[in-house]
Formats: C-alpha cells, sequence, structure tokens
C-alpha cells in the first residue's frame, strides 16, 4: 500500500495518509478513532487490511484515550485522533492518568484548532488545548504551519517514543519551514517575534506593514520550548536591544500560553512580553476563520499594530 | 511458566494485611476483594514474579485501587513484593501508596484510583495484545480487570463494556466485586442483582457467584466463553455505610 498523496491538501489529509503507510509498515502501530476521520480516505480501506489495528471505538472519546492506554501497555504505538476539543478536552483525566500516569506513550493528532469550523460555534473551538496539554508533565507539542511540516510531523513523532499533541489546522502558509526549535525566518535588530506554527506568514506580512527592524522566529514545536534558541536570537539583537529585549508570542491558540516558557528563557534578563493568541472571553460568533482571526486580533493589521 | 509453590492460605494473607493495618482482624470491606484475589493468583493468572515483563503473560489490572491492602498482601504472598515493605506502605519513600503505580510496583499492570480507567486499559491491552500475535499454547494470555460496583457508576466502563461486547474480546475478563456500595444500585429485571445484566445486554458473558467461595470463583473464571469477553460478578458482604 502507498497511501500518501504527492501533494497532500489539508493537513488532515497528510496526517491520514501519513498514519496509514505507517500502521501499514510497522505491526506495531495503531490508529485509534472515535469515529471522526473513520470514513475518510484511506481509513476504510486501512481498516479493511489491518482490522486488529485501526480501531474504531464509536463516539466514545474517554474509550478511544483508554484503549490507546492499553495498546500502549501492550507495546503498541497509538495514534489517537479527534476534533481538539473530543481528543484533548473531554478525555484529560485519561491523558494525565492513562497514558502519563503509566509511563506510556502515544501520538495524540487533533483538528480543529481553535475555531477552523467557523460557524461551529463554542462547542468545536479548542483555543485552550496547548495550555492544557502544558500543564501535564512529557508532552511534545508540535503545531504545524503547512500539510508538508504535519506528514513529516507525523512520521517522526510515530517513531519516537514518548507523549507528542499534534495540532493540525486548515490555516496554512504559503510554504513550510522544517526544522527543529525556533528557526531564524527574518534577521533584525529591534526584538524577537516568536511565530507558531500557521501565523507565520500573517507575522511576517505585519513586520512589514509596521516598519520593524524584528527576528522573526519560526516554530512548529511550542514544547518543549527552544529557550536557547531564543536566547540566541536575542543575544544577537543591537546591544541595547538585546539587554531589555521585547519578545513578541504569537499563537493561534490562547493568548499567554507560552509566557511561561519565555519567562523562564529570559529569566536572567529585564524583557517585555507581548503575548498574541485568541482572546480568553467567549465571543459567540459565527463566521469564517479570517471572521474570527479578526475578532481575535490575530489578523495583519493588528498584529502589526501590536508590534 | 507455571511456577510451582505451596498453595496461599487465607490465615497468611490475613497475616500480612495485618503488617499493614495493624488489625488481627479485618472488616468485610477492607477484604471486599482478598478472595477474589486470593482466587485469581493461586488458581488462574499466569504471572511469574521472576518474569515479570515476560509479552506472554497473563494480565491483572486492578481498577478498583482503593484499599489495597488485600492486593499487596497477595502480591507479597506471590512473591512480587518483599513483606518488610508492608509495615511502611503509604508512607514517604514507600514504593506501596493508598493507590498503586505499575512503575514503581513489579507485577502491578496499572497505577489506579481514579475510579473508571482499568476497563478502557484493560480493552486496550486485549486488542493489543492481539494485534501482537501474542499467544500461549493454552490460549492466553487473558487479561483480567478487576472493577467495583460503585465503580461501574462511572461512564466510562460503560463505553468499554459495551464496546468490547461487540468486538467480541474473548481475551478480555472482567471481575466485579458486588458490595452493593453503588449510591443508586443497579436493579435487575431478571435477576436479583443487575449488575450481570449490564454485561449480558452488550454480548457479554456474564456469571454471578458467591464472592467468598473459592471454587465457585474459579469455576466462573474458567467458563468457556470462546467468542465474547467474560463477566464475573462476584458478591460479598454490603459495604458498611461509611
Amino acid at each position: 500500500m502507498t497511501a500518501t498523496l504527492a501533494v497532500p491538501t489539508t493537513m488532515r489529509e497528510a496526517f491520514l495518509h501519513a498514519a496509514a503507510d505507517l500502521v501499514h509498515a510497522d505491526d506495531r502501530v495503531a490508529l485509534v478513532l472515535a469515529d471522526i476521520s473513520a470514513g475518510a480516505d484511506p481509513v476504510p480501506a486501512l481498516a479493511a487490511r489491518h482490522p486488529d489495528r485501526v480501531v474504531n471505538v464509536g463516539i466514545r472519546e474517554q474509550l478511544m484515550v483508554g484503549v490507546a492506554g492499553g495498546l500502549a501497555l501492550a507495546g503498541v504505538r497509538p495514534i489517537v485522533h479527534s476534533y481538539a476539543p473530543f481528543a484533548v478536552e473531554r478525555p484529560y483525566e485519561q491523558l494525565k492518568v492513562d497514558l502519563g500516569h503509566q509511563g506510556s506513550g502515544a501520538v495524540l493528532v487533533s483538528i480543529g484548532a481553535s475555531y477552523d469550523v467557523g460557524s461551529g460555534g463554542r462547542t468545536h473551538e479548542a483555543p485552550e488545548d496547548v495550555a492544557l496539554i502544558d500543564t501535564l508533565p512529557g508532552w511534545t507539542v508540535h503545531v504545524p504551519g503547512h500539510p508538508d511540516e504535519a506528514d513529516r510531523l507525523v512520521r517522526d513523532a510515530v517513531a519516537a517514543d514518548g507523549l507528542v499533541y499534534l495540532r493540525l489546522s486548515d490555516a496554512t502558509n504559503a510554504a513550510p519551514h522544517h526544522g527543529a526549535g525556533l528557526v531564524t525566518v527574518r534577521r533584525g535588530t529591534e526584538g524577537v517575534v516568536v511565530a507558531v506554527g500557521p501565523v507565520l506568514d500573517t507575522v511576517l506580512a505585519a513586520v512589514a506593514r509596521a516598519g520593524r527592524d524584528l527576528t522573526v522566529l519560526y516554530t512548529t514545536t511550542p514544547r518543549p520550548f527552544d529557550a536557547a534558541g531564543l536566547r540566541a536570537a536575542v543575544d544577537a539583537l543591537a546591544p541595547k536591544h538585546a539587554a531589555a529585549p521585547t519578545v513578541t508570542v504569537v499563537e493561534p491558540y490562547l493568548a499567554g500560553t507560552s509566557a511561561r516558557v519565555v519567562a523562564e528563557a529570559l529569566a536572567d534578563r529585564p524583557h517585555r512580553q507581548v503575548m498574541l493568541g485568541t482572546r480568553r472571553e467567549e465571543l459567540r460568533l459565527y463566521g469564517t476563520r479570517a471572521e474570527h482571526d479578526a475578532a481575535h486580533g490575530l489578523d495583519v493589521r493588528q498584529v502589526a499594530d501590536a508590534l | 511458566m507455571t511456577i510451582l509453590r505451596p498453595p496461599v492460605t487465607n490465615g497468611e494473607l490475613h497475616r500480612l494485611m495485618s503488617l499493614m493495618t495493624g488489625d488481627e482482624k479485618h472488616s468485610a470491606a477492607a477484604t471486599s476483594t482478598l478472595d477474589v484475589l486470593h482466587v485469581l493468583y493461586d488458581r488462574v493468572l499466569h504471572v511469574d514474579p521472576a518474569h515479570p515483563d515476560d509479552p506472554a503473560r497473563d494480565r491483572f489490572l486492578l481498577s478498583k485501587g482503593h484499599g489495597p491492602m488485600a492486593y499487596y498482601a497477595v502480591l507479597a504472598a506471590h512473591g512480587f513484593l518483599d513483606e518488610a515493605e508492608l509495615p511502611g506502605w503509604a508512607t514517604h519513600g514507600s514504593r506501596l501508596g493508598l493507590h498503586p503505580d505499575r512503575t514503581l510496583i513489579p507485577g502491578v499492570e496499572i497505577g489506579s484510583g481514579s475510579l473508571g480507567h482499568g476497563l478502557p486499559l484493560a480493552m486496550g491491552t486485549a486488542l493489543g495484545l492481539r494485534a501482537r500475535r501474542i499467544t500461549r499454547p493454552d490460549g492466553g494470555p487473558r487479561v483480567v480487570v478487576l472493577v467495583g460496583d460503585a465503580e461501574l457508576d462511572e461512564g466510562s466502563n460503560h463505553e468499554a463494556i459495551a464496546y468490547a461486547g461487540r468486538r467480541g474480546l474473548a481475551n478480555l475478563t472482567a471481575v466485579v466485586v458486588d458490595n452493593v456500595s453503588s449510591t443508586h444500585g443497579w436493579p435487575g429485571l431478571w435477576t436479583e442483582t443487575g449488575l450481570a445484566e449490564r454485561f449480558l445486554v452488550e454480548g457479554w458473558r456474564a456469571i454471578t457467584v458467591d464472592g467468598r467461595d473459592h471454587d465457585a470463583v474459579e469455576l466462573a473464571l474458567d467458563a468457556a466463553h470462546d467468542d465474547r469477553p467474560l463477566a464475573v460478578v462476584a458478591r460479598v458482604e454490603p459495604k458498611e455505610a461509611s
């Protein structure tokens, strides 16, 4: 079975095809679903071929994570997948107890992000997911910004051990930027902006619009945070800015989620944090993703104003 | 991998429990799981303290992690724990907590204490053993999970009961220790206790026995259930009001 698409068009497609390759190639890899994506290509064909390792438990998300924990105890690497509210929020205690507390590993892959289902309303929005995962020890968090990145990150995550959360989105940048930790996309002298995943193109346009000479760092891996990379970027600023830098973090989820890790990275110097992301209050808005971006201050104009 | 050792006596288990409780006699609540655990480790499970990670071992998951003295006593009697550890249990630095931790104690398959996690974990383990084609000539390994009747209040159990039945997971056994402690009970249409019915309607084989009768518990655990999971409801004295 060669399930890989030549050009995956969405992160979700890239993930499902990568997962199919991995389940097919390795009898210690399983895909655990709670109906979401069970009917999406190439899952039905994969399930027919590997019924023991494509496990769709129905609409039972506690069981989805519990079964993944049990599979891990039996020596299987489970890939667990649903919309973010149902993959992280509903079975949060299962993530804590059935995976982390047992000392088990798993790859948890969500779709839907903060508001991909733009007219879906609050029940399908999960801007808190990364903050929640961040309260649990040992998790790596990947937030890809392009389907090619998603493909590579899924394959690397399944090949590795431990607990990995992949947050997929319909929002993408125009081109992939592969690399571990913080990747320097633009060098400047006045300050540092960290762009997480699919907000990179917005950040670059905002920096240009603001006319500021800023370093732009990109990451698909907000946890563990590349503290050394941030310090190196800060040290490379003009001396007066390096001594007391302004660090702006633009994240496509709850604003301030990464304030802690930036504070820890720069604990040795005074610094100013500007934390951009989704707003904390419930906006009760429907509409397109672009309209949600504007409402949360995450469009080019508002990000430029904040820089 | 059969281990030849003299059968463990009731008196021996009570002596080991006394190392933790300080009491010569133990209440029904403290021993609600004792006889089932005794039968499982003496007569049913293929487990070996010399090879606690053997891939083909049977798995026993204590889901009802509260009141683990009986469990620790059985583990000590069967060589998984040194009884010298028992008196210091639940103190700082001990491996033995009020709720067991699998990463600290060899032979303990899951860390538990929060109710409603063991049955889903057992299901996943049973699926994983199947997926990996791990088998023994005697038909094992099997996965046995112990839950309490009050623990079944947690909805996560019912997600697992439904799916395990549909999936025909014959290598999964649930032992429900029924000390009538569920606040709202389990009314039955056809039987005195409705617990077994929860499993039967989902496609399990379910057997209700006297949880203090070792031979009856053993017979139920050995019952044929080729194409479906097995539930054994082990009835013991009602828990005193707390």
